[in-house]
């Protein structure tokens, strides 16, 4: 599977949740798929999804998923022991390692070569860390949702990406969106 | 006066209740006072960039939040500041020492000094420079500023203003 099918085979368990999703064609897909109030579009800053959605879970009680990618969580490797030593357990890390720079033109990254992002995350103090191949992520999610223990899975899929259009809502149109629905 | 005391109980007044941090040698009484404060929540982070993404998620889930860091991290975290605080109009409060400027011992924290006024200057960012202790009392004034205009703002604190680095 690729990142696309992946998520929008998830897309009804996101849709109740706090989503904070990735820069590029992961916020154009999730967008395209089921947008709701309840998801944060990142349109630049790449690597911060899963420093962003730590914080929001650490300032409030919903349950946030951070929608990250190999190649940002590569680019922001400090974030993993921040996220080790500072437990929020309404909060879930869902990495798609698909082993490349997606939104770029699928160029390779280390992580579809020798380094095994679930061994760097253990490393780093995480203590719930799953690997999942794409078509058995759904159950898996769903239950780190209900299991309300931090989590960091790593959802190993095929690069490949699909054509779509940009997202041209506006940057505080979403935040605000998006605020409203943390609040409500 | 306590300086370290005096900056915290401002945060404290401005509802600042989410702070994260990364070293230096003239913020560690202020780093240690954070840490201290039961209202605050202090999350170190590995680079200042993740602190503000730290930031803004903490932000948008409803807490005040602020950073705390050198003048040598300014690069790292521009594209930050433009696609994510700025670009989402997020209110961030930064409290940055100013290393590099008068009565500093080493002359490399120099290098950064001399870009860091004309780099928030080229990012729009409204900035502040601490040279003598009574500038503390602008501070509280400069929180309300920030949260009432969603802005990214900088506090540029220099080893003058810390009772000097090489002496203290
Ligand atoms: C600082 C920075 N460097 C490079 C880019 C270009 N860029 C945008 S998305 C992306 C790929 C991200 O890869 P990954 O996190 O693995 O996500 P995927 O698209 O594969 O799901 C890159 C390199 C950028 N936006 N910002
Ligand atoms: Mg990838």
């Amino acid at each position: 599977m690729i990142r696309s099918e992946i998520l929008r085979e998830i897309a009804p368990i996101l849709r109740d949740q706090l989503v904070v999703c990735n820069i590029g064609l992961p916020s154009q897909e999730l967008h395209m798929i089921d947008d709701q109030p309840t998801n944060f579009y990142m349109l630049g800053t790449m690597g911060l999804s899963s420093s962003i959605g730590l914080g929001l879970a650490l300032a409030q009680d919903k349950t946030v998923i951070s929608i990250d990618g190999d190649g940002s969580v590569l680019t922001n490797l400090g974030t993993l022991p921040t996220i080790a030593n500072n437990v929020a357990d309404n909060y879930i890390l869902l990495i798609i390692d698909n082993g490349s720079y997606g939104s770029t033109g699928d160029q390779p990254t280390y992580a579809g070569k020798k380094t095994k992002l679930e061994n760097v995350a253990e490393a780093c103090g995480c203590e719930n860390v799953i690997t999942v191949q794409d078509k058995d992520l759904g159950p898996v999610l769903q239950k780190a949702i209900d299991d309300r223990k931090m989590t960091v899975i790593v959802c190993k899929c095929d690069s490949g990406n699909i054509k779509l259009p940009v997202i041209t809502m506006d940057p505080v149109v979403i935040r605000h969106r998006f605020m409203q629905a943390v609040q409500a | 006066m306590n300086i370290d005391k005096k900056i915290v109980d401002d945060l404290v007044a401005n509802d600042i209740s989410f702070v994260t941090t990364v070293p230096c040698k003239q913020l560690a009484g202020v780093i240690d006072e954070v840490e201290a404060r039961d209202g605050i929540f202090h999350i170190p982070s590995n680079k200042e960039d993740e602190g503000m993404g730290l930031c803004a998620g903490a932000f948008m889930g409803g807490k005040r939040p602020m950073i705390i860091m050198q003048n040598t991290a300014i690069g790292v975290t521009f594209n930050t500041l433009a696609t994510l605080t700025q670009y989402y109009r997020m209110p961030l409060p930064m409290l940055i020492s100013y290393r590099g400027e008068l009565r500093e011992p080493v002359a490399c924290q120099v290098e950064m000094a001399v870009h860091t006024k004309a780099l928030l200057a080229q990012m729009n960012i409204p900035t502040y420079h601490f040279h003598w202790q009574k500038d503390v009392e602008e501070l509280d004034n400069i929180l309300k500023y920030t949260f009432m205009c969603n802005k990214p703002v900088a506090i540029l604190t220099d080893a003058n203003f810390w009772g000097g680095y090489g002496d203290q």
